[in-house]
């Protein structure tokens, strides 16, 4: 199968390539050129042609969750958002704990061939935090790390000997860090919007607490550990300083948080009610920077499907989480552009940065790599209404919204997996 | 963001869901309306027909007898049919959720609801719901707001100070957790009210409180020091030997109200609380039943205030 994708700008942050030309693909792969006539022909004059996204963290909701979102309802918003490959985290029902489960994922992903699937393991036995789980076994089943999604890890002892564990086989393991006492009952940011609105905070020291303790574990363990959703600008000073002592540390930050602060909470928006808490201005200002500076390596949807039920609520009882997959791309263009980055740099923590992380040869378009692409215009604006979205979760914060940056074409593995109608 | 959900069109009292964010005009407007209202309970016929005909539901998830009580009070002196639901053990406990419960008793054509929830927020996703012609008053939610409460508290400060704007204002006690202090707090600064004080430890003061135009005082004594007006608040029993607070008598040495501090206010002080109190625990027997103690008049205004907010959204 040979597909030629004619006249758009090639953006690759792996290269640093930003120019107009051409992309053979041939048997799934990118290629130099082919001489032979292709099969099929895209053009993509005006639209620019990038590695397909790379999502760290979306919940797919299978198995357990089916009511809110279904593996096929959520591929493919995926690809509608020109994601092609998303790590999913263990916190479905029962949790990615045993092989089988996760082989069932992966089997199940692959029957509906659209974007690939990566799962995270459980990094305790039903996320209890108290036994570890069978890593080697379920790294062999197709999990690329091992996690505690957003459940709490509340004994320093079995966080010791999980990173010890993993560090033993070379295994990443990715936390939120959160302190389950200081953030106990806490629904948003302890600060300015919380106290007027009298809801339960979760202090920022909740997050850098816990992230002092984990620092300091991968000192000793030599672990590599992925931190995930930093929401605080000291959070963000804190990598940094790991960072440059040479731990081998990474982050990311969830989209929302890079545009949104605790003001936006408004009347009570439980559309606004994420994990971590939206926190203040000034975090959301060095969240943004952070990520534009390389400390915090790739921005992710953390894509949470929730029913519309569960969100029309008072805000402290509504379920956490916003729907994101397809609100990646324009999302990280948006703050591309308030950054005044290039296009290569913006897409490089989506696309080449999380492939660094997730150890996977795609995110990049130079001859060899696995072909896939996402095609996009980067100016066509659209209105974001839940009629718009693919996934069965309709919540964001973001309805009502102008968006700019419209994905035309998803290729996975050198096939259409999306075309815009 | 969205619009302020409480006013209409024309600025209008729609729904009564905080005092943050209503205009200096409207809090007067509620205080005026009060004052006719307040001298009809010295008559002998204390009923006025402004909302014959039309339906009030209380509305409580949380449990209350004060408040819902004087809410029907205030009702049924302006005529209304009032219908008390507890919710707290009907419909919640058979899983219905806040939403399916209002649309059920708005197809019973009610004409104001009167919401206590113990969620903040709870009153403004109601508010979000209901038809054009139905009003929502918050008796209650969470730690968020008691709107009622807090205008209760102005207009006994007005009828006894007579005026806002030279007035030294210290509420006392459990600040993180009151509703009643929020919307006292709210109420005070918008109505030019230029010393507002908070007095308690830093365990029972929420993250960032100076934020809303309050000074923090640790040491009552010094907090109290020339006072017009100091409001006492409620303590939760829950609350008193833990992580937040030791004891309870520890809690009265240093924070409770008795003569002693009290004479460091201003010699014509007032003492207020909004009930239920807790003797001995925040406040002496002696001074909630002293000569500058204005508890028992605070429950008396509170039906004024009631019909007023009742009647100006019903006429809106």
């Amino acid at each position: 199968m040979k597909l030629l994708i004619k006249g758009g700008r090639v953006v690759d942050p792996a290269s640093g390539r930003d120019q107009l030309s051409d992309i053979f693909i041939s048997d799934g792969r990118v290629v130099e050129a082919f001489r032979e006539k292709p099969e099929t022909t895209i053009d993509a004059t005006g639209l620019v042609v990038a590695p397909g996204l790379i999502d760290l963290s979306a919940r797919l909701r299978e198995p357990g969750y089916e009511y809110k979102a279904t593996l096929e309802s959520e591929m493919d918003a995926a690809v509608a958002g020109g994601v092609t490959s998303l790590a999913c985290p263990p916190d479905t029902d029962p949790p990615l704990d045993e092989p089988g489960l996760v082989d069932m994922l992966r089997r199940r992903a692959k029957v509906l061939a659209r974007a690939r699937v990566y799962p995270i393991g459980a990094l305790t036995v039903k996320l209890a935090g108290e036994r570890l789980t069978e890593m080697a076994e379920l790294a062999e089943a197709g999990c690329v790390a091992f996690s505690q999604a957003n459940a709490p890890l509340p004994d320093t002892q079995v966080l010791w000997r999980a990173l010890q564990y993993a560090a033993t086989f070379g295994f990443p393991v990715w936390l939120r860090t959160e302190d389950r006492w200081l953030a106990h009952c806490g629904v948003a940011h302890d600060g300015e919007v919380a106290t007027r609105l009298g809801l339960p905070g979760i202090p920022a020291f909740a997050e850098t607490i816990a992230l002092g303790t984990v620092l300091q574990l991968v000192r000793t363990t030599g672990s590599r550990v992925h931190v995930c959703r930093l929401s605080t600008a000291i959070a963000v000073e804190m990598i940094r300083a790991a960072k440059k002592e040479g731990l081998p540390v990474s982050c990311d930050v969830g989209i929302h948080h890079v545009h949104l602060s605790e003001m936006d909470l408004g009347y009570f928006d439980a559309h606004c009610r994420l994990e971590p808490p939206l926190r203040s201005q000034r975090d959301r200002e060095a969240l943004a920077a952070g990520l534009a500076d390389g400390t915090i390596d790739c921005a992710v949807s953390d894509h949470t499907p929730v029913d519309e039920d569960q969100k029309q609520m008072p805000f402290a009882e509504a379920e956490p989480g916003a729907t994101g997959l397809e609100l990646l791309l324009p999302l990280v263009l948006k703050w591309g552009a308030e950054r005044k980055l290039p296009l290569v740099k913006t897409l490089a923590r989506i696309t080449s940065d999380a492939a660094r992380i997730l150890g996977v040869s795609s995110g990049r378009l130079e001859a060899g790599a696995p072909a896939d692409l996402v095609l996009f215009d980067p100016e066509q604006s659209w209105r974001l209404t839940p009629e718009m979205l693919r996934s069965q979760g309709k919540n964001t914060p973001f309805l009502g919204y102008e968006m700019a940056g419209r994905v035309r074409t998803t290729i996975v593995a050198g096939n259409v997996v999306y075309q815009q109608a | 963001m969205q619009n302020n959900p409480q006013l209409n069109a024309n600025g209008e009292l729609q729904h009564l869901l905080s005092i943050e964010g209503l205009p200096r005009q409207i809090l007067v407007q509620i205080l005026d309306t009060a004052v006719p209202f307040a001298g009809l309970t010295e008559r002998e016929v204390k009923k006025v027909p402004l909302l014959r005909g039309k339906s009030v539901f209380n509305l409580f998830f949380e449990a209350s007898t004060r408040t819902r009580t004087t809410f029907e009070i205030a009702a049924k002196r302006l005529s209304a049919d009032v219908i008390n639901l507890n919710v707290a053990v009907s419909s919640q406990s058979k899983g219905e959720s806040l939403l399916d419960t209002v649309a059920n008793l708005s197809a019973m054509q009610a004409d104001i609801f009167v919401v206590r929830h113990g969620s903040s927020g709870a009153p403004y996703l109601i508010a979000r719901q209901v038809k054009p012609h139905e009003h929502v008053i918050n008796a209650g939610d969470g730690r968020h707001a008691h709107p009622t409460q807090g205008l209760l508290d102005l207009y006994t400060i007005r009828h006894y100070k007579k005026d806002f704007t030279g007035l030294t204002v210290a509420i006392v006690g459990d600040v993180l957790h009151s509703r009643v202090a929020r919307s006292l707090i709210h109420g005070l600064t918008t109505l030019g009210v230029p010393e507002v004080r908070v007095i308690g430890p830093q365990t029972l003061l929420p993250a960032g409180v100076e934020s809303l135009g309050v000074r923090v005082f640790h040491d009552m004594r010094t907090g109290l020091k020339d006072c017009d007006v100091v409001v006492m608040l409620r303590l939760q029993h829950e609350r008193m030997n833990g992580a937040l607070l030791p004891s309870a008598q520890e809690f009265f040495k240093h924070y409770g109200l008795t003569a002693d501090k009290l004479a460091l206010a201003k010699p014509d002080a007032i003492v207020m609380h909004p009930g239920p109190m807790n003797r001995g625990v925040e406040i002496d027997s002696s001074v909630a039943d002293g000569p500058h103690s204005v508890i028992l008049p605070q429950v008396t205004f509170g039906i004024a205030v009631r019909m007023a907010v009742m009647s100006i959204v019903a006429g809106n």
